[in-house]
This record gives structure tokens, sequence and C-alpha cells, in this order.
């Protein structure tokens, strides 16, 4: 293994961490706020369904960027008011999503473009075409460094960079805003959010939506920045891998970008070697990519640390009388 | 529209003719859906094909899950279709229990091989036809290493990816073929985004030829051979349409072959059960020279692709099959 290749396993590690990263990030925000959400893939699904349809029509891929978003919240706002507002079960109204959304993408793409619950594929400007980070071309010829910025940092699309940046704005959204104690703090014990005067179903909604956002996101950044178009279930769990990796990242935003780049980096590891050679030990390919659930059990197992969900997480709040 | 008025009048009729001799034939696609561009809809092509020749009507269900297999086949059954035609190696254990139920109905199963009284099996000689685009990928390519992609990692796809390796390795010893699965599970016949990193990292592995026998994931191979300008070599249908100027060739399977005349057959009431073998000879597996890749394809690579499946077919040549003995001299897995 040398540095080309590792350059070049980051770059898909990058390309393969994004959608779980945005997803992540989506979770977080509605777990933080004690609503549970294992709807996330159901809102991609639904969010690169809308994206690259829109796309496909219209031929501008910001248009099917706003679609496919648009969709994602519209399914945030279904479950919200399933969780919040008609205080049913979260883990039940998420796998209603999933279901609707596997369903309905699938008969709406029939129903528009005949092709067999597919979008025509999208080509030139119905895609996100990669962009070179400044600076580029010149740092390239740096030893090592270069090669990192260059090579598998730049080159990628509009949404990776957006990702990326997430991470920073989740952190201070969450730990530095008003906004954000009163989040935490509405998923840590709602009463006392309650009791100061505080709209304990605002602020959920609040959260819901914003994951929402970020899961359209992720979907679209699936069909249309590393595809070109939808198919039937082309999420293919990637909703659950985020979910392992927000336990994994035990609910903070820097540990859910290193549990995203580190899951993206045993998918491309192993879509790279078929056995993995460590000299002593060949690790075959099935158990790298087991490895991120591996890891959330033993994690959630309480061998490495202690993940502890948000306190008042899955229970809809009854106001006391 | 047009299907489920189809699917209706099926119904129609066949409900009016319950009790009748005259049944219609049924077709039960499988998981990766109808319009895969590949294996599935070359079925459907043929159904299609057998409707507009004959004009008679048929019956018609798409797999949902994998839970579905064996409610649908009943249900097929129990409607009074004959033949009912399945797709795909993984209908093979249901169709085992299934089957001796209906006795009265005849079923074809398409890529695997079920010893029932009332079964067809077609199966096709895939490694052969693997072979042959395999050489065609080794003589195409200019950095020596072509690559394969595979959907769900069971045997018939390894059978793909060992052919292919032989033919790549017959023009030189010293061609590297890497040989990638999307997935263990049925999802990885729906993945396209994996199969388009797949592709990335074999383009980055020096590749420069890739072979997608993958269904719905195969579409994002081919699309990322595609997007980074080199050949891709598609499956089952003939996918050179799909993007002109990238694709070398596709490694057909006439299933819609298999299904036209299983239809054809039960109409006339002749339909032979047991094994049927469709190889080089009989086109059942072939290579697909169109238009959209004239360009591509030198007079060579023709003339070695001709001789070469003259020697399959006259057993001076021989392709070693993966599924014979779950091994293969070209290829680790």
């Amino acid at each position: 293994m040398n540095v080309i290749d590792i350059v070049q396993i980051l770059d898909s590690t990058i390309r393969l961490a994004t959608p779980l990263l945005l997803a992540c990030l989506a979770g977080l925000f509605s777990e933080r706020s004690g609503v549970f959400d294992i709807g996330l893939e159901g809102k991609m699904l639904v969010a690169a369904f809308f994206s690259a349809a829109v796309a496909a029509a219209t031929g501008s891929v910001w248009l099917g960027l706003l679609a496919g978003i648009a969709a994602s919240m519209v399914f945030a706002l279904i479950h919200g008011i399933a969780s919040i507002t008609f205080r049913g079960d979260q883990l039940i109204s998420g796998v209603a999503i999933n279901f609707l959304a596997a369903g309905m993408t699938v008969l709406i793409a029939q129903d528009w473009f005949q092709q067999g619950s597919r979008t025509p594929a999208l080509t030139g400007s119905a895609r996100f075409s990669p962009i070179d980070l400044p600076l580029a071309d010149m740092l390239s010829g740096v030893p090592i460094l270069g090669p990192l910025y260059a090579d598998a940092l730049s080159g990628h699309t509009i949404l990776v960079y957006v990702g990326l940046l997430a991470v920073p704005a989740t952190w201070w959204i969450l730990f530095r805003t008003r906004f954000g104690l009163r989040l935490r703090a509405v998923g840590e014990n709602p009463a006392a959010v309650d009791t100061a005067g505080v709209s304990v179903t605002g602020l959920r909604y609040a959260a819901v939506m914003i994951c929402g956002l970020l899961c359209g996101l992720a979907g679209a950044y699936l069909a249309t920045g590393l595809a070109a178009g939808f198919t039937k279930d082309m999420t293919a769990g990637r909703g659950f891998i985020a979910l392992a990796a927000l336990i994994f990242a035990k609910w903070r935003p820097w540990y859910a970008l290193f549990a995203s780049l580190l899951f993206g980096f045993l998918q491309a590891v192993s879509n790279r070697y078929s056995t993995l050679d460590l000299g002593i030990v060949e690790i075959p390919n099935a158990f790298v990519l087991a490895l991120p659930y591996i890891l959330t059990v033993v994690i959630l197992a309480g061998f490495v640390g202690r993940a502890i969900p948000p306190r008042a997480g899955g229970e809809p709040y009854v106001k006391e009388r | 529209m047009t299907l489920m008025h189809k699917f209706t009048t099926a119904a129609a009729v066949t409900a009016l003719s319950a009790g009748a001799a005259l049944a219609e034939p049924g077709l039960i696609i499988d998981l990766g859906g109808k319009f895969d561009k590949s294996f599935n809809e070359s079925a459907y092509t043929g159904a299609q094909r057998w409707v507009e020749e004959t004009g008679g009507s048929y019956m018609e269900t798409e797999l949902a899950s994998e839970a579905q297999r064996e409610q649908t086949m009943r249900r097929m059954a129990e409607r009074g279709a004959n033949p009912v035609v399945v797709l795909g190696f993984a209908n093979a254990s249901t169709l085992e229990t299934v089957a001796p139920d209906y006795p009265e109905t005849n079923f074809v199963i398409v890529d695997m091989v079920v010893d029932q009284p009332n079964v067809q099996s077609v199966v096709f000689s895939e490694h052969q036809g693997s072979y042959l685009v395999g050489l065609m990928a080794a003589m195409a390519s200019e950095t020596g290493t072509v690559s394969f992609v595979g959907g769900m990692d069971v045997p018939l796809i390894r059978k793909f990816a060992c052919g292919y390796a032989q033919g790549a390795k017959s023009v030189a010893d010293d061609i590297e073929v890497i040989s990638n699965m999307t997935g263990t599970t049925p999802a990885a016949w729906n993945d396209p985004v994996k199969g388009a990193e797949l592709t990335r990292s074999q383009i980055s592995q020096g590749s420069d030829v890739v072979f997608a026998a993958a269904g719905g994931t195969g579409v994002g191979v081919l699309q990322a051979a595609a997007d980074e300008g080199i050949l891709a070599i598609g499956v089952d249908s003939n996918q050179n349409y799909l993007f002109p100027g990238t694709m070398l060739t596709s490694m057909v399977k006439r299933v819609d072959n298999a299904v036209y005349d299983a239809f054809q057959s039960a109409e006339a009431g002749d339909l032979e059960t047991g094994v049927q073998v469709k190889g080089l000879e009989d086109e059942g597996v072939a290579v697909a020279m169109d238009e959209y890749n004239a360009d591509l394809v030198t007079e060579e690579m023709q003339a070695a692709v001709d001789e070469a499946r003259a020697k399959i077919i006259s057993g001076e040549l021989e392709v070693h099959d993966y599924t014979s003995d779950d091994s293969c001299p070209a290829l680790t897995f």
C-alpha cells in the first residue's frame, strides 16, 4: 500500500461518508430533542427520488435539490405530527415512514416516467459536478499533504463540503446558542423546559424539521451527486448505518464526523480489497462490512465507553395538569 | 396504465375461462424490477414479443420482497396460469416445495435446475458468453487491467466472473482481473451508488474495461464508467444503447427467448420439462454487436470472438464453469 492507494481510499471514504454524515447529523438533531427517528432511511429515499425526478424534469439540479429537501421535510413533518402532536410511538412512526417512502417513490416514479420505478439518467446540469477547492493545483506538488488535499479532499460535489461544514455548524448551534441549549434540555428533561415557559412542542418540531432538511441533503447527494438518477430502494440501508453511527458517536457532532468517516473508510477498504491481508491474518470482506454494526454493539454493550441516549428520548411529552 | 389494463384483462379472462382447458401463461418478475434494463427486462421483452406475435395474453406479477416468493407462486398457479415462469436462482428452493403441490401446472425456472416432473429448468452457459466479452475486454484494454462488478455474491455471478477472467487471460497471461461483488443480500441488485463506487475503486487500480453483472446495480457501474471515460460491458439485455461511446459490448443472455419459447410451447401444449441448456450454439448467450458499439469493436476483436466462439461450440476450447466445482482457475474470490 503506497501513498496513492491511501489517497484513493480516502477519496472514496469521503464520498461514502457524506450521506452517512448528513443523515447522522439529521438524527442527532431529532434525537437530541427527544424524538427518536428510525425513519432516516425513508426520508433519504424520498429526497433521493424527488431530487432526481425534478432534476430530470427541469434539467436543473438546484431545483431538484430544493424538491428533495421539501419532500424530506414533509415526511419529517408527518413524523412530527404523529409523534409530537399525537404522541404516537416514535419507532412505529419511523417504520411507517420507511415503508411509505419505499412504496411511494416506486409508484410515483413508475407513473411519472414509465421506466420501471426509476428516473431517467441525469446528465449535464441535472447533476452535481465535482468542484475543485482553491489552490488544489498549486498544492498538489507538496509531499503527502499535497495529494491528500488535491486528490482526496478536493474534487467532490458541493454537498460534500456542505456536509463537512454542517459538523461545526451543528456543534455551534447545539452548544453555543440558546436554541441549542433548550433543544438539548428538551431531550433530557422536557418538564423543566416547560416550567421555564419554553414550548416543548415548538422545539421538538424545529428539531424534526432540521432533521428533514439534512436528510433531504443526504438523499439528494445520493441521487444527484453520487449516482445519476433514482433507482428503487437506492438508499440500501444507509439510513440505518447512519443510526448506528449516531449511537457510535454518542449523539455528539464531532464524534459523528469521526464515526461517519470511520464507517465510510471501512466501506472504501472493503470495496478495494476482497480480503484484507494483515500479514498474520486474512480478514474476509464480509467482516469489514459488518464492522460498523459490530462496533456499535460493542459500544452499546458498554465495553468501550458508554453510549447514553438523551434521557427523554422516545417518550412523548405530556404536560402535567 | 397499459400494464394495469393488461393485468385486469388477464384476470378477467381467467375468471371467465376458469375450469376451461385453455390456460394463460404466467410470468413472475423477480426482485430488481421489471425495468432493470437487464435480466428481468429481458424476460418481460420476451413475454411482450409473444403477445405481439400471437395476440395472446398472460398474467404477470412482480415480487416486492424475498418473503413473497412462495405466496406469489401459489397464487399464480391457483389462478390457473400454465406454465408459471419464475426468474432467477433464488426461486429454486421455493419452487422445489411449490411444484409438487400443483401437479397439473407446469413451471419454468430460469437460471437454476429444479428436479421435479412438472418443471422445466432453463440454464444458460454464461461462462461461455462471459469468456467472449472477457476476450474483448482484454483486447480493448490499454492498461492491461480489466475488472468485474458482480451483484449478489452467489455461484451464478461467480460463473460470470470466472468466464470473464478466463477470456481475458486467454489474450495475455499477465492481464490482471479485478473482481468485486456488491454484497451478500438481495439489496446488492439495487445499489447503483455502491456499484459506481466499486467501479471508481477499480479504475483507481488501473482498470480501463469493466464488466457489470449486477442487475440494477449495473446501471451505476455503466454510469461511472461513462463518467470516468473507460469502457464498460453490459449484461443480460443489450445495454449498448445506454451509454454509446463507452459501451464496448453486452453479454446478452436470451432470457427473452426462454420466456417466449415457454409461452409458445405451452400454447401448443408441448412444453418439455427437464433441463434445457442454452449456450453459444443456439444464441442463448451472445455478444451484442450493433450500431452503438460498432466504432469500438475492431476487426481483430470481431475475428477473435468469432474464432473463440467457433472453438467453444466445436468443443475444441473448454471454458471452465464455476458452478461445476465451485472453483475458478483464473480468478480467486
